[in-house]
């Protein structure tokens, strides 16, 4: 099996790629929406968009400190700005809606998050991410609690959650970039994303892994001594064809979401996008040949 | 094998079934419509923070009760349809257990009317019933005179601000009472006694209203001057009337300080929007994954399609029934529910083909190929299971709702690959794997 031979290669590859990813998050940073960091955010649509530098001079006269003002749609301004008190709040509603008396635009959505919700959503992201991660690492160890040989159960987890963090480390760096370039904020919904794929990560991995298992027995029950590696490679090469199968048709409904969806939905069908293809790569040419790699080393 | 297919003919029209129900229940007045969130629908968003510091522990739900109460008749005064109004404690992680007031507001796009009226001070009223003026009324296009509650009761004698505090006693029994009735006992203040006193006694005989926030919640009769500064209401209460009703007097003003924490306010345009494209998308998705299953899987393909069309409409009745409130997190995880419900589909039709290469005819192969496909399909399910398990304790309205849909979108598609698709395939009938069955079963590019 070629996956399995130059599996370096392929090492190589992912480390490059996570190397990438993580250097664009530090690099970048994380651009935490008001969901995280509390603030508000004002969406304000006009029949005729007026310029910006209006609507800013409008701003600046008030004093609410730093703010930030989008183009947005056709038609449309997205203005972020710190928590508001409830003046502020009615002066920001009145210079982004209206010239002088004359009234311009309607405001289509309102958001305002206070710190404290911030803070608490921050912690609850964190947890649930470690949830999912130790729920994976123990339902992987109990599914295959009775492979021993030559891999042990708790090893076939390890693995699983390295696979895991490459998938999840890869659409986060991605996502580091889309904030950088083009403001992609990260909010609730991207939270959700990594976590959906990570279920996605450990599905596709597991039924890979499922088929090492099936096969192991099957030479067991056929007392046939056949090498670990062959056993890994025929395993991918079962499944190869379904891994990518899943994958093509998830990525298909996801791009739909992700040209013809709302566009609240767009950056989190991106991330998705990034997290199913790096799901697919890591199950295939990661996570497998990690369980050869692994068995030489314990054998040394 | 007849019985596969007249299982097969009812599963079909159960399909069928299902998804006529779906599509009349979309009548407008029909009994189970959609429920859309806030950013479907547009409304408003309201996160309160309640001040509990200066309660004891035990007191706390009953305060949370009565704030809730309090603001769920601010709401609707406010005339919108189907208000929500809920409690919930948070800051787990931050220590000290926060308790909070979630408010949506369907349809209300003005967020600072919202929230001046729900922040507003309500009003506790003591006034005397009076004679209807309808002399100088204009009556309306039907000749009627349009009258409302209020106008039957004179101006306020005493407020809220007149009263020290309520409390509930059950009265003994004497002529004409029975025993052990509940009565709400009423202490005002030095000022408000005074006042009531010369009220009383001015109006023997006659009827006062007590409002609150505008709201008619008591009408006893005036029986005798009072004097002493306290009131007794004895009406025909059922003990819980009473307790609520000496609750809402002593809270009169908000039982809790409350704070903003956040809001949020989506144009109903903007909402509208948001649903017609994840339509879209969603029909989009299917229309390009069927594409995909009948270019690759041909007949197996034909019936994955009929068994995720089964999925897509199970689920939609699912969403009516339970009801789940549908967001646009909730469409969006729907629509890559139905990607990942082709995957115990194309796991089976894999492990199917196996079957086939190794000379089995087509019944045999598709009992054994799904037979060694369930494992897989177990495990890995149970791994989507518990993220969306964890997603849902996640909280947020927001991302409970992409958490429910995408756990039950994974075990129906699961419940949908096992049985359907499983009869459906059986019901065809068996084949030797050869010649045109051969170019039917076979797959991809061969």
């Amino acid at each position: 099996m070629l996956i399995i031979k130059y599996r370096k290669i392929f090492y190589t590859i992912s480390g490059l790629v996570i190397a990438a990813s993580l250097g664009a998050i530090i690099m970048f940073g994380m651009n935490f929406g008001i969901e995280f960091t509390g603030g508000e955010i004002i969406e304000t649509s006009y029949t005729e968009r007026p310029a910006k530098d209006l609507i800013v001079s409008q701003l600046d006269a008030l004093d609410i400190g730093a703010y930030s003002l989008r183009a947005a749609g056709d038609d449309e301004y997205i203005l972020r700005v710190k928590p508001l008190e409830e003046a502020q709040r009615e002066a920001v509603f009145a210079a982004t809606t209206q010239v002088g008396n004359e009234v311009i635009g309607t405001i289509e959505r309102f958001n305002a998050v206070g710190p404290t919700i911030g803070a608490e959503l921050k912690d609850k992201a964190w947890v649930a991410l470690i949830a999912v991660m130790v729920a994976t690492i123990l339902l992987i160890a109990v599914a295959f609690r009775k492979v021993s040989k030559p891999v042990s159960s708790w090893k076939y987890g390890v693995i699983a959650i390295i696979a895991l963090l490459h998938d999840v480390i890869v659409p986060t760096g991605v996502f580091a970039a889309l904030g950088y370039f083009l403001g992609a904020e990260v909010d609730v919904l991207f939270v959700m994303a990594l976590l959906a794929i990570l279920g996605y990560s450990v599905n596709d991995t597991i039924v890979v892994f499922d088929r090492v298992r099936e096969n192991l027995r099957h030479n067991e029950e056929n007392r046939s001594k056949e090498d670990f590696e062959l056993t890994v490679g025929k395993s991918l090469n079962q499944t190869f064809v379904r891994s990518v199968n899943t994958s093509l048709t998830v990525l298909l409904v996801l791009l739909a979401l992700f040209f013809v969806g709302a566009t609240v939905t767009q950056d989190f069908s991106l991330v998705l996008i990034a997290g199913v293809i790096a799901g697919t790569y890591s199950s295939i040419f990661l996570a497998a040949p990690l369980l050869v790699t692994l068995q030489k080393w314990t054998d040394k | 094998m007849w019985k596969n297919r007249i299982i097969a003919l009812a599963i079909l029209l159960a399909g069928f079934g299902v998804g006529y129900f779906v599509y009349a229940s979309q009548a407008s007045g029909a009994n189970f419509p959609f429920r859309l969130g806030l950013d479907l629908s547009g409304g408003t968003h309201l996160v309160y923070k309640a001040d509990t510091s200066r309660l004891s522990a035990a007191d706390v739900p009953a305060s949370m009760a009565s704030l809730r109460d309090t603001i769920e008749r601010r709401v609707n005064l406010f005339g919108v349809g189907e208000p929500i109004v809920q409690t919930e404690s948070g800051g787990v992680f931050s220590g000290d257990a926060q308790h909070r007031l979630i408010i949506e507001l369907p349809g209300v796009s003005d967020t600072q009317e919202a929230i001046r009226l729900i922040g507003e001070t309500p009003v506790l009223e003591f006034r005397l019933q009076q004679p209807l003026d309808v002399a100088n009324a204009t009556p309306n296009a039907d000749g009627q005179i349009e009258v409302s509650l209020g106008d039957a009761y004179g101006d306020a004698v005493l407020t809220g601000a007149h009263l020290d505090r309520a409390s509930l006693e059950f009265g003994q029994a004497s002529a004409g009472g029975l025993s052990n009735e509940p009565v709400v006992v009423l202490n005002f203040t030095k000022e408000g006694g005074d006042i009531f006193s010369q009220f009383t006694g001015e109006h023997v005989g006659e009827v006062f209203g007590i409002f609150l926030d505008g709201q008619l919640i008591s009408n006893p009769v005036i029986n005798e001057k009072i004097s002493g500064g306290s009131a007794v209401i004895s009406g025909n209460f059922k003990p819980d009337e009473a307790r609520e009703l000496v609750r809402n007097l002593n809270f009169g003003a908000l039982p809790l300080p409350i704070e903003l924490l956040s809001s949020q306010t989506i144009g109903a345009s903007l909402g509208t929007e948001t649903l017609q494209r994840g339509i879209t998308a969603g029909i989009w998705g299917l229309v390009v994954v069927a594409v995909f299953l009948l270019l690759w899987y041909r007949l197996p393909g034909l019936i994955a399609v009929v068994s995720l069309s089964l999925y897509i409409v199970i689920m939609l009745a699912i969403f009516k029934l339970l009801p789940i409130t549908l967001t646009a997190a909730g469409l969006a995880g729907f629509v890559l529910s139905i990607g990942l419900a082709v995957d115990a589909n194309v796991l089976i039709f894999e492990r199917m083909k196996e079957e086939l290469m190794e000379g089995k005819w087509t019944n045999n192969a598709v009992r054994d190929g799904f037979a060694r496909a369930w494992l897989s399909i177990r495990d890995g399910n149970l791994s989507s299971i518990i993220t969306a398990v964890i997603l849902f304790w996640f909280g947020t309205s927001l991302v409970e709702g992409f958490a429910l849909v995408f756990g039950i979108g994974v075990v129906v598609s699961m419940f949908t690959a096992i049985t359907i698709s499983r009869t459906l395939l059986l019901a065809i009938g068996d084949y030797e794997y050869k010649g045109f069955v051969k170019f039917l079963f076979g797959n991809g590019l061969k």
